[in-house]
């Protein structure tokens, strides 16, 4: 029971995180993109539909990468360059994917692919309870599990992951230190949308393998929460990403056991938790200290005088 | 002799307003170079030129008679040329380590932390500096931070440093030190570039001094050809500077009596610890003390930002410590803030905007739920004139002004409302000679009208001139209250390192 639970966990859990990290990746460098709902949807039809058309799921991992990133770069194009609104260009980038999936995947409804299957690594899936859940999963799950490790070494033990935090701390301290602003944020955004994309992909190719208009199902917004609730650190990231899977993996358990409550209250569950999670992360702020890079949501200008 | 550093005819202008009009500058060799000039002279414009911050619309830059473009901050540090911002550029949620790691050119793609922080911790040692590598900046002390700003040039190996008001948030220790730093890295054959308003240390340090005027080059003097009359004249275009002569007054009535009071702790700000003072009608009285000694919390519990923990304070006699009798005293005082642009203005709005921020709710600028734009506008007119703001185009955000101009807004606002106590936070930090005696003259003549005004400051030359008394802070408390034409230097000093006067 336990095993089969963590197993829906990670699972559930695991396209959240991969959104989560490339959210994280963005708003080190500063740049906050509230389109990862939108990136997760053009990676999840994007990568469904080259998989169907190439018969080859890896392929179409690939191609959800590139998709997204393509649509992360009007937004990181917007931000960096012409220095616009991070917020509203976000939500566009939301709404735009939103709209184009779904005029896009109409001829995709209904079809089916054989969906990632499970890859058992040896000895460790012998592990009693939690070696099934854990060592028995796609490879997908283990990419994102290598990748939060990838990612905080590489923000916090390499030169350009230093010099990304800087960016998104302070980028006038980043650009008298003689590192290019715009290339760094740019960068991120592109590498960060392209995660998003394969999170989004993660549905559409493992976890349920067909595509449905909107199937992210505010994902996206609960990765943008989960950001906050991981203090921009991959680490949190992980244990917020499946925090949400469990509960969406016992919400789905109690309908499937046929509670008497209603299924409507607990598919509001994990969106709830959002909130209270939210409230909490931010209570629990030491004062006047926060992770939130400082320069979060500000365009860099070098000539304007402050 | 060539120059090192050599800048021709370079222009630069912003949206509105022409901040470098054809300035020259020739920095030698092994020399301390001072850049004199108002708020709004071009000063810190041309420096970020230098820094490859801003690029210019013409001129050209010679560096050992070699013509440079700079189009980033990244080919300004590769000619060698190093800044030390008035703000400063440091990574404030970083650890001192991260924040100096910037600077480092040869930094290898994976960080061998213990490795490097070998050779950080050599050079930081070199200095005799007490910075803990692991610290975050924000933690840090003012002094201590620009320290960390300097360490990261010297990482750099840099030809030219340039300094902008280095000494502008300094005390007095502090200012010292980094001078016979100064000295020393002259000694070795660099030079440095350096922005200051305050004209002991120009004569003390400068080799050579350029005077800028409106984004032009007046004149450029070699030591010995210059002393301070020289400089105030050639800096405000007069010969002479103003003198006023202080008009006696008796003392009487007390329209603020602070006792026993003790206010809240802030991280490491001292508070105030059975703090009592009087301040009498009409008087100056100034407060001078090592920033840090409470002079903060005091401002904040007189302005009404901050409730006392206990004692009292008495406005006119009336107690007004707690919090409803205070609503209307703290409505009529006048407050000068500390930090200017973070709490003394609306940055994004206009000056029109700004000098009515207390008063829109009032008479004549209300009608009805609306604004009235017409006498706004008037209200602004007169003020602008009065106080000879140079506010730009209309409609212009204040933030552009420079901040000797800012400060003129806030305190033309605060005076309109004709209160009878004014705080003023370190007045004239960063304002230029003209500015800063202009302040002085404002504060001197609202003195006239009986008006009662408490000076915080650092600058020891401003109290003296101004107060009718000066109160020395020291941890929380009053070491001593000196009447200023019957001390010495010498006197407050020792009352600011804690010694009391019986």
């Amino acid at each position: 029971m336990i095993e089969i639970l963590l197993f829906a966990t990670i699972k559930a859990g695991t396209p959240l995180l991969f959104a989560t990290l490339g959210a994280i990746l963005m708003e080190r460098s500063g740049v906050i993109n509230l389109g990862v709902e939108g990136l997760m949807l053009v990676g999840a039809l994007t990568g469904f539909a080259a998989a169907h058309t190439a018969d080859s799921l890896f392929i179409g991992v690939i191609a959800a990468f590139f998709a997204a990133m393509a649509a992360g770069a009007i937004h990181g194009f917007i931000c960096v360059y012409l220095r616009g609104n991070q917020i509203v260009s976000g939500l566009s980038l939301t709404m735009f994917g939103i709209g184009i999936t779904s005029l896009f995947g109409r001829s995709f409804v209904g079809l089916t692919i054989a969906g990632f299957s499970k890859v058992e690594i040896p000895v460790l899936s012998k592990i009693p309870y939690i070696g099934q859940a854990i060592f028995n999963q796609d490879v997908l799950v283990y990419f994102s599990i290598i990748l939060v490790a990838a990612m905080h070494i590489f923000l916090y033990r390499t030169k350009t992951g230093l010099y990304l935090r800087s960016v998104g701390e302070n980028p006038g301290a980043a650009d008298t230190s003689g590192i290019n602003v715009g290339l760094y944020r740019m960068s991120a955004v592109l590498v960060g949308s392209g995660l998003a994309g394969i999170g989004g992909a993660y549905l559409s190719l493992a976890y349920t393998p067909f595509w449905v208009e909107n199937m992210t199902a505010g994902r996206g917004w609960i990765a943008v929460a989960l950001v906050i609730f991981a203090q921009w650190n991959s680490t949190r990231a992980m244990a917020g990403a499946y925090l949400f899977g469990g509960i969406n993996a016992v919400q789905l358990r109690m309908q499937a056991m046929g509670t008497s409550l209603s299924p409507h209250l607990l598919m509001m569950l994990p969106y709830l938790f959002t909130i209270a999670v939210l409230v909490m992360a931010t209570l629990r702020l030491e004062k006047g200290s926060t992770p939130e890079p400082e320069a979060l949501g500000t365009a860099y200008d070098r000539e304007d005088r402050k | 002799m060539e120059a090192l550093l050599k800048v021709e005819s370079v222009v630069k202008t912003f949206p509105g307003v022409k901040a470098l009009d054809g300035v020259c500058l020739n920095v030698y060799q092994g020399e301390i170079h001072t850049l004199l000039g108002e708020n709004g002279a071009g000063k810190s414009t041309l420096m970020n030129v230098l820094n490859g911050l801003y690029s210019p619309d013409s001129g050209n830059l010679l560096i050992n008679g070699q013509p440079y473009i700079f189009r980033s901050p990244k080919d300004s540090i590769k000619a060698g040329i190093g800044m030390v911002h008035q703000h400063f550029m440091l990574v404030y949620n970083h650890t001192v380590f991260e924040n100096i790691l910037l600077a480092v050119s040869d930094l290898p793609f994976w960080l061998d932390k213990k490795k490097l922080r070998i050779r950080i911790k050599e050079i930081v040692d070199r200095f005799g500096l007490s910075i803990d590598l692991d610290e975050p900046i924000r933690k840090l002390s003012i002094g201590q931070q620009q320290w960390v700003e300097l360490i990261k040039l010297l990482i750099r190996d840099c030809k030219v440093l340039i300094l902008d008001e280095p000494t502008a948030v300094l005390t007095p220790q502090e200012s010292d030190r980094l001078f016979g730093f100064l000295k020393r890295f002259k000694e070795e054959g660099r030079s440095v570039i350096f922005i200051s308003h305050k004209m002991r240390e120009v004569m003390e340090l400068s080799d050579r001094v350029t005077v800028l005027k409106k984004g032009t080059t007046v004149k450029e003097l070699a030591r010995g050809e210059f002393d301070e009359n020289v400089l105030a004249g050639l800096m405000i275009g007069t010969d002479e500077i103003p003198v006023w002569e202080r008009e006696k007054k008796q003392f009487t009535e007390n329209v603020l009596t602070i006792e026993h009071l003790f206010a809240d702790k802030e991280k490491n700000m001292s508070d105030l610890i059975d703090f009592s003072l009087e301040l009498r009608k009409g008087e100056i009285l100034g407060i001078a003390g090592v920033a840090g000694n409470g002079q903060k919390t005091l401002a904040e519990v007189l302005t009404g930002l901050k409730p006392p923990v206990s004692g009292k304070i008495f406005a006119d006699g009336k107690d007004i410590t707690n919090a409803d009798s205070r609503k209307a005293y703290i409505a009529g005082i006048a407050h000068v803030p500390e930090d200017r642009k973070s709490m003394g203005i609306a940055p994004e709005m206009t000056v029109d905007e700004n000098l009515i921020l207390k008063s829109y709710k009032e008479k004549p600028f209300r009608k009805f739920i609306f604004q009235n734009f017409k006498a706004i506008k008037e209200n602004a007119e007169k003020q602008i004139a009065d106080f000879a703001i140079k506010a730009g185009p209309k409609g212009t955000p204040i933030r552009l002004l420079s901040g000797g101009n800012i400060q003129k807004v806030i305190i033309a606002r605060e005076l309109s409302m004709r209160p009878s106590v004014l705080v003023a936070l370190y007045p004239t930090r960063g304002l230029d000679m003209g500015s800063a005696e202009y302040v002085h003259k404002v504060i001197m003549d609202a003195r006239k009208d009986n008006m009662s005004t408490i000076v915080i400051s650092e600058d020891l030359d401003e109290l003296l001139k101004l107060s009718d008394r000066i109160a020395v802070m020291f941890r929380g408390r009053i070491t001593g209250i000196v009447d200023p034409e019957h001390t010495s230097r010498e006197e407050i000093g020792l009352l600011m390192s804690g010694e009391t006067v019986q």
